[in-house]
């Protein structure tokens, strides 16, 4: 079946709101500090960040596995359901280890909660027919759970937490328990349907790429809190703190001076667009994207440096140099350059692609 | 050369300890098809004995056959859900209760009968009927059962299955019977097996419960021994071991399939 006749899967799901949600465990444990989130109908929202920094409870908090603390909301177009319990909330849960159960086979696991809302025999048939196709699992319909691989099993979980026409699709690290190929290949597959379905969607993962890949936005989360809410293009050129920017991919921090529309490094001084709200002087915290910094000729160049080390990972080759700050600065250089430990080399850096971090220097 | 000659050696430990185990009961058995235990094999074989115990004591073979099955039916009511709680409260509360509903395994069913006794010894009718006994084999069998389904669900991860079940709708009840239930019956398969063979052959507490009318098989075999020529008590030994042998069977087959329990013929 191709992805057009599904046409009448889209358009469900509801706007999420979740108002003032903590979480503090029975044993003291904060897990979660108060959030407020809202989610549009349809739209995919990726809760990335690093293990135990509450993304996960506040999922579970979304599905009704957990109950917010007192004065904390969850709303399903603008409905309270805080306590409404997890099998009347009409949520899609998919799970880390998918939670399959091994005393259905695959249709049967697809079709188990349609039979729980009384779908009758021949509709369910249909519904699961339509979702073996969408995700491609046509032949393994009467398989037992225990003979899939982990990229089939993940599709069935898929299937089935959609079978049911969920308000809110919940994915906890669908993809993690795959390897790397298989996670890049599903990933793809995953966007694709999550946008044929439009449903409101709310990810949660570790992997920033994953995170980028697949998020209308994305909240990065840490120790509990909320860190930064944007798109992904946000949190990458413009993150709001030090820890988003090393979070999400790679970054030099720096520490340098800010003089009049140049920052002074102990490598030479580069020119910065929009160093908004720094005045004269100023010691500032710097972003660069390891991509946005050019070598060039040592004739003329802003900064100044040797290369340390040169790590050669195929497409690219990362450079680490020093002399140019305090520590060693990684530059993305084209594979086509060659480059010696010991050479010295010019940089130049795109203006545009540096950004001043808030916060206390160290 | 000095392998097979360990081998040897080892192979035969083996026998000498088995043929230590095996003979005794062998001996018997055989004593209770022997017509005359005291001139041996050569005095000839008969069933007699054997008839004979079933006509002194078919009554106990039943009433332990009927309690075995019965404690099996309470453990099954109780012991399933009460793994299923325990398992997915797993707090201190829950670890106490599993230490208490354990507790019968340590003390001896002498003082557990006792303690049965000094309760419920006032109500004539329940300490006369067989119902008696039951309440002893099922405090004293229900922690296996416990025990073994909460072995599985810890290997199959139940808690996730719950709640996967819970998402798509399903309510406690529901979710109970179609996913934890079925994906526990190895465990569930196994406990059984236990606690019927457990109830079968079980003495002490029974011999303190039972009245002269409500005699169990051990109980009355005690009592042959006691009382009665030893080709009967054999021929007795031999009835019980017929009967408890293949559930000994059937317990190590289903005991392979724990751990595992998606290789479970469905």
């Amino acid at each position: 079946m191709s992805l057009e006749a599904s046409g009448n899967l889209n358009g469900h799901g509801a706007a999420l709101r979740l108002e003032n949600c903590a979480k503090t465990f029975a044993d003291g444990t904060h897990a979660l500090e108060t959030v407020t989130l809202d989610v549009a109908r349809g739209e995919t929202v990726v809760l990335l960040g690093p293990s135990g920094c509450g993304k996960t409870t506040l999922l579970r908090i979304i599905a009704g596995l957990e109950t917010p603390d007192a004065g904390g909301r969850v709303l399903f177009n603008k409905t309270d359901v805080t306590r409404v319990p997890i099998e009347r909330r009409n949520v899609g849960m998919v799970f880390q280890s998918y939670a399959l159960f091994p005393n259905m086979d695959v249709a049967e696991n697809i079709g188990y909660g349609l039979k729980i809302r009384g779908v009758n025999g021949t509709e369910r048939n249909a519904r699961v027919a339509e979702l073996v196709a969408l995700t491609g699992i046509e032949g393994l319909e009467r398989r037992r759970i225990d003979q899939l691989s982990g990229g089939q099993r993940q599709r069935v979980a898929l299937a089935r937490a959609v079978a049911v026409r969920p308000s809110v699709l919940l994915l906890d690290e669908p993809l993690t328990a795959l390897d790397a190929a298989l996670r890049e290949r599903l990933r793809g597959e995953l966007d694709r349907l999550l946008r044929t379905l439009g449903i409101t969607t709310v990810y949660v993962t570790h992997d920033q790429s994953e995170a980028m890949a697949l998020g209308d936005r994305i909240v990065v989360m840490r120790k509990g809190g909320i860190a930064q809410i944007g798109t992904p293009r946000d949190i990458y050129f413009a993150p709001a703190s030090r820890f988003v920017a090393e979070f999400v991919g790679a970054a030099n921090i720096v520490e340098a001076v800010h003089d009049n529309g140049s920052l002074l490094l102990p490598g030479g001084k580069f020119t910065v667009a929009g160093a908004h709200g720094a005045s004269l002087k100023d010691r500032v915290l710097v972003m660069i994207r390891p991509e946005s910094i050019k070598i060039v000729p040592t004739e003329g160049a802003e900064l100044l440096g040797h290369v340390e080390t040169v790590s050669f990972v195929g497409d690219r080759q990362k450079v680490a140099i020093s002399g140019i700050a305090a520590k060693l600065i990684v530059v993305d250089a084209p594979n086509s350059v060659a480059l010696k430990i010991g050479d010295r080399i010019g940089l130049t850096v795109d203006p545009s692609a540096v950004r001043l971090l808030p916060g206390d220097l160290p | 050369m000095r392998d097979r000659l360990i081998f040897g050696a080892q192979l035969a430990f083996t026998i000498v300890v088995a043929a230590f185990l095996i003979v005794p009961a062998a001996l018997s058995m055989l004593a209770g098809v022997t017509l005359n235990y005291f001139r041996g094999i050569q005095s000839g074989l008969t069933l007699q004995w054997v008839i004979q115990v079933w006509q002194l004591y078919s009554d106990t073979i039943f009433r332990s056959l009927l309690i075995a099955l019965a404690t099996l039916a309470v453990t099954l009511v109780v012991g399933i859900p009460a793994a299923y709680a325990l398992h997915l409260r797993n707090d201190r509360l829950s670890r106490a209760v599993e230490e208490v509903i354990t507790l019968p395994l340590a003390i001896p069913g002498l003082a557990l009968a006792l303690a049965l006794l000094l309760t419920y010894g006032g109500f004539s009718d329940f300490r006369r009927s067989w119902l008696f006994i039951l309440a002893g084999h099922a405090i004293f069998t229900l922690p296996f059962m416990v025990r073994s389904v909460m072995a599985v669900f810890g290997a199959i991860d139940v808690k996730t299955l719950d709640e996967g079940a819970a998402s798509l709708g399903a309510w406690p009840w529901r979710r109970f019977r179609d996913v934890i239930v079925p994906n526990a019956t190895p465990g569930i398969l196994a406990g059984s097996l236990m606690v019927v063979t457990l109830s079968l052959g079980e003495f002490n507490l029974t011999w303190m419960l039972h009245t002269p009318l409500t005699k169990t098989l051990p109980v009355g075999l005690a009592d042959s021994y006691a009382s009665m020529r030893l080709e009967i008590a054999s021929a007795y030994t031999l009835v019980f071991f017929v009967m408890i042998i293949p559930l000994l069977v059937a317990m190590q087959i289903f005991a392979r399939y724990r751990g595992n329990p998606t290789v479970l013929p469905r």
